[in-house]
């Protein structure tokens, strides 16, 4: 279910591009060419350390027409949640690391005829790839990309360079804010608009394009949660009679998979589905932090998205 | 044992298609067990048994060059078989490069692609065809990549562009369809274009399978068996062509419905497309007649069992109202009653 597709690679060379950035090159460890993939895939990356397994998606950020190496760019997050802080402290150039396939969940739409990305911080990452693909499209496009501080924004050059004026740069430090609500109402019909960035940015946007009257099939927008901190629980995985806690500082999926339970998942940032799994009980409650059930199926409690979600209480029993 | 390629098969007019006994053994009978249903019969598309038909992605058997001499005669005649939206063009190289990388790493000896950077080129023995083209520049290839690349593979071809959490029927080859047509489904969503099928809406089957495509992985292509019956062994049952072979149903007796009737299985894969995002669904066709199914035993048996006691509506469905009686009745006769082994491989 998880492994059968990964590939071997080695870090070739690591760029720290802002204060909390840090840009990783990674090659393919026999040297061949690695699998040609579309602007706005991500890949998982697999990383061992000691005794803890981090399985962390980034968006790939070279470009679709480049396949002798592939790039992400990786924030510093959270101390507690180990996956970014490895990267940043633990790998170095040389160190081999596994990958899973790019799988994309944020590509653009081919039939539009102007895209409009907005990226705030790290979101900028999917958009860089994405950009090479547009670039030798008919549609027109432009970007919007809103960092705190021009220290802040990473490969902020790259893209002036390869896109000019199609790159529109705003500081928070400058009081500068996107006009969002401006920006789409002055769109013309069949432009599509993409989001990546910090939550209230991405629910601004989805709800500026709604408001002004945007068929849902316009808006887009990835938001990678990493698996929040919480309280640790117990959790019951009925079909193979193994009981394990969860740490607070582990997901839900990770503790599963320590158990040597072999669970589904594709993007584990709470987007795809894939690994949505069945509640058979909870003494507890649910606490759901991912992007693909309904309000209403959040309610009911019947499913939970293991990659992100987590629950309180003393015990929680999956259908795994 | 190296296979030995026919070189004047037809699938019309005098209708020389027949199976070689190798062929017959590798035909993958559709009925897993005595009776039939829809299942979300879907696994991962990886190497089967030397010999068979899933050893390799793409299958090239004995009636490879009859089958793209029948395409060639249907396209002449009927352009509209293949069709692609502007906006699958990089699909279409995805297709290609799948396709070539596939066929030239698993038959060798019929065909070769060589690379240099973006220059390749394509050479293809068993239809002495040879080209040299810039990989991405549509004009460096005689046709369109995926008109040129699937005019030398067997079985259709469908690519489904991914939208709003859906596929929409956007580019494709078909030239040997059951029944469907390409030039009408185009554009359709995927349940759109499975919205003929009786009972399956019903069990949700499209919803989960829909549900499966929308995340399927590259490099982990899955595969299905479909199936239906045929009149002769004729590959185009288009509905454009209607008025040609509909009527062959009304000419199946009890006497000659061993050598008129055939089971039409197909082999249907989905691969993930790399630069495009989108899936290419390749639908490849075996047929077999009912005498050549009474050869093995097994099958016999098992397919007597699984076409009396097929649900009304897939009777009707599938076409067989008119002749399906004459085929159970004709294999009654090979049905001992004995159990039959798991699995549907011969014994």
């Amino acid at each position: 279910m998880s492994h059968s597709n990964t590939i071997q690679v080695i870090v070739s060379a690591i760029h720290q591009v802002t204060p909390l950035i840090k840009h990783f090159v990674l090659r393919a460890a026999d040297g061949s060419p690695l699998p040609a993939f579309s602007g706005g895939s991500h890949i998982i990356v697999v990383m061992r350390g000691g005794n803890r397994v981090y399985r962390n998606p980034y968006s790939l950020l070279s470009s679709p027409n480049e396949l002798e190496s592939y790039e992400i760019g990786v924030r510093r997050g959270d101390p507690s949640r180990g996956g970014s802080v490895f990267m940043h402290d633990q790998v170095h150039v040389g160190m081999p690391l596994e990958i899973a396939h790019p799988v994309n969940l944020f590509q653009r739409d081919k039939l539009a005829r102007k895209h409009v990305l907005l990226a705030g911080g790290i979101g900028i990452t999917p958009f860089i790839a994405m950009m090479e693909d547009l670039r030798s499209g008919a549609a027109l496009y432009e970007l919007h990309y809103s960092v705190r501080a021009p220290e802040h924004a990473a490969f902020k050059d790259r893209l002036t360079a390869r896109h000019g004026e199609r790159v529109k740069l705003y500081y928070d430090s400058a009081k500068q804010l996107i006009d969002i609500e401006g920006l789409l109402a002055r769109q013309p019909l069949g432009t599509h608009v993409y989001v990546c960035g910090p939550a209230p940015m991405i629910e601004r946007v989805i709800q500026s394009a709604r408001a002004a009257g945007w068929a849902e099939s316009h808006i887009h927008w990835e938001q990678f949660n990493a698996p929040p901190v919480g309280v640790a629980f117990d959790v019951e995985l009925a079909k193979s009679g193994i009981t394990v806690t969860v740490p607070p500082d582990q997901s839900l999926l990770e503790a599963i998979e320590g158990s040597g339970v072999d669970a589904p998942y594709l993007c584990r940032g709470g987007v795809c589905g894939e690994c949505k799994t069945k509640v058979v009980a909870v003494d507890g409650t649910l606490v759901h932090h991912d992007h693909y059930l309904s309000a209403d199926e959040k309610a009911l409690g019947a499913f939970i998205m293991p990659c992100v979600s987590r629950a309180t209480g003393k015990k929680l029993v999956l259908d795994l | 044992m190296s296979v030995v390629f026919k070189t004047d098969e037809t699938f019309r007019d005098d209708f020389t298609f027949r199976n070689s006994p190798r062929a017959i053994r590798r035909f993958p009978l559709p009925f897993v067990e005595d009776k039939y249903m829809y299942s979300v019969n879907i696994e991962p598309h990886a190497p089967g048994p030397k010999g068979s038909i899933t050893e390799f992605q793409f299958d090239v058997d004995e009636h490879y060059i009859g089958e793209c001499k029948d395409r060639e005669i249907v396209l002449n005649e009927d352009p509209l078989r293949y069709q692609a939206l502007p906006h699958m063009m990089s699909a279409q190289w995805d297709v290609l490069e799948l396709l070539m990388n596939n066929m030239s790493k698993d038959y060798p000896e019929q065909f070769s692609l060589t690379k240099q950077g973006n220059r390749w080129t394509w050479h293809n023995r068993l239809l002495n065809i040879r080209d040299e083209f810039t990989f991405g520049d549509p004009s460096t290839l005689p046709r369109e990549p995926l008109d040129y690349i699937t005019r030398q593979a067997q079985g259709d071809f469908v690519v489904m562009d991914q939208r709003e959490g859906d596929f929409f029927i956007e580019a494709g080859m078909v030239t040997t369809p059951a029944d469907w047509s390409l030039d009408f489904d185009i554009g359709m969503t995927f349940k759109e274009w499975h919205g003929p099928v009786p009972l399956a809406h019903e069990m949700n089957v499209f919803d989960r399978a829909l549900k499966f495509l929308l995340n399927l992985r590259l490099n982990e292509p899955v595969r299905r068996l479909n199936w239906t019956m045929t009149i002769n062994p004729r590959l185009d049952t288009s509905p454009e062509f209607y008025p040609r072979w509909g009527k062959d149903r009304a000419t199946v007796t009890a006497d000659n419905v061993a050598d008129k009737a055939h089971i039409r299985v197909e082999l249907q894969g989905l691969w993930r497309l790399p630069r495009s995002n989108a899936i290419l669904f390749g639908i490849r066709c075996y047929l077999l007649s009912i005498r050549e199914v009474a050869t093995v035993p097994k099958w016999a048996r098992r397919s007597h069992r699984a076409l009396r006691d097929l649900h009304p509506a897939l009777v009707d469905y599938k076409g067989l109202t008119r002749y399906r009686d004459f085929a159970v009745a004709w294999l009654s006769q090979y049905d001992d009653g004995l159990p039959t082994t798991p699995g549907n491989g011969p014994d």
